[in-house]
């Protein structure tokens, strides 16, 4: 990681070296130099959508891993995620005028009862970063908040998070809700949230648990294109 | 000679469990915590708790209780503590049981806006809130993290002045309105009644 204090000019490193530096500057959590990391690149005319993969989302997939296994913990995730946040503003723009590939769109929230909204800022953030358009509808949402959403939106995933053990049952709710309505089929459903597990993504009839940010984002993947390879062999 | 009972607790929960114990006049009860930092991964709860529970039964506990709530598990402490043969507190958190259960459940979303504190975590509040939620190192995290709280709520297990001064600094570092509520021991004097 680089040293506080040192004198590393980030404009003179060749670009293998910036992006490694970004890495760790994202690792520890550095803004200001990330931000200034991402205008350099886009100076020297890399697209904003390599900007995002190589720089961003690669260092943040590492700060993801290192907390999964208990080397980072919450605060330092987090400085992480305002750093890439940082990052994400200046690309944004760019990316919405450029022909970066869509993965589809998610809408996303914390459950009813529930104000806790870290875990699901990261995994709003990371989807984004994987090509996917998030709606983010915050937290403490009902049922109604939900499919509104998914219909308003049309958007083929729905995200729930929930950290508390009492309001993570609310889940359920609102997949009943969508199974009453005859709308279950037309979404992919993942949950996530501290005391969740895969037994109870299974139990309350979600598509898939995902234990953190970059699980969520394969696993997305993954099931987005299976949905799509379904519908081209039933077309066919 | 009475059988030998241990109870398996959470560090966070000494203090009390054994001003119950003797309080109760429970001096058969033998008591046995685990580290309270697991709440920081409550994933490694129920292994931590398992590993208590054969180490008490080849040390020759009769009975063993578990002093946990759910505490973030998602169901895996309860699951794995019928698996185990041993009863643990219902509820959610220790928050709960000491406010009660039934009570603490039928406040519901009212009081999601909650922040709460024990008397274990007014005292401790540096080493068991500020310093793992990262607020000594990096300050501007206090709002991501505590944003969307409005009270502080001292669940307080005991009458006293100094843990009252501790829980409103907290509450005022943490930029939220401080409540004091007094519950007493909750539902835990009952649980540890059960093992007399």
């Amino acid at each position: 990681m680089a040293d506080d204090g040192d004198d590393l000019v980030l404009a003179e490193l060749d670009d293998d070296d910036l992006v490694q530096q970004m890495h760790d500057d994202l690792y520890d959590g550095l803004k200001a130099e990330v931000e200034e990391g991402v205008n350099i690149l886009l100076e020297r005319g890399w697209t904003p959508y390599d900007v995002l993969t190589r720089a961003l989302v690669a260092g943040m997939t590492v700060v993801g891993r290192d907390f999964r296994d208990g080397i980072l913990f919450v605060p330092e995730v987090l400085l992480a995620a305002n750093s890439m946040k940082g990052g994400m503003a200046i690309l944004r723009p760019l990316l919405a005028e450029t022909d970066a590939p869509k993965m589809g769109k998610m809408v996303i929230g914390t459950v009813k009862g529930d104000i806790h909204d870290i875990g699901k800022n990261l995994v709003s953030m990371m989807m984004e970063g994987a090509g996917f358009e998030v709606v983010d509808l915050g937290i403490n949402n009902a049922v109604e908040s939900y499919l509104d959403a998914l219909e308003r939106e049309e958007a083929e995933i729905l995200g729930m998070s929930a950290l508390l053990t009492t309001t993570m049952p609310y889940m359920k709710v609102v997949i009943d809700a969508m199974v009453e309505r005859g709308v279950r089929d037309r979404h992919i459903v993942l949950v996530g949230g501290a005391p969740l597990n895969e037994e109870f993504g299974r139990a309350i009839g979600a598509d898939a648990y995902c234990r953190d940010a970059a699980v969520a984002v394969e696993t997305a993947k993954a099931l987005v294109a299976a949905r799509k390879h379904n519908q081209m062999a039933a077309v066919g | 000679m009475s059988e030998r009972v241990r109870v398996i607790a959470c560090g966070a929960l000494a203090r009390e469990i054994l001003a119950v114990l003797r309080a109760d006049g429970l001096d058969h009860v033998e008591l046995a915590c685990l580290p309270a930092d697991l709440h920081l991964r409550p994933e490694r709860i129920p292994d931590a708790v398992e590993a208590a529970v054969a180490e008490a039964r080849a040390a020759g506990a009769a009975r063993v209780f578990v002093a946990y709530a759910d505490c973030g598990t998602g169901g895996l402490l309860a699951a794995r503590c019928a698996a185990l043969g041993v009863e643990m507190i219902p509820g959610p958190h220790c928050y709960a049981f000491f406010d009660g259960v039934e009570r603490f459940e039928a406040r519901g979303d009212a009081e999601m806006r909650c922040f709460y504190l024990t008397d274990f975590l007014a005292r401790q509040f540096d080493a068991f809130v500020w310093r793992p939620m990262g607020l000594d190192r990096a300050p501007e995290l206090r709002d991501m993290l505590f944003g969307h709280y409005e009270t502080l709520v001292h669940l307080a297990q005991t009458e006293d002045p100094e843990l009252d001064r501790l829980a409103r600094e907290a509450a005022a570092r943490l930029g939220l309105r401080h409540e004091r509520r007094v519950t007493g021991y909750g539902d835990l004097a009952a649980f540890l009644a059960r093992a007399a």
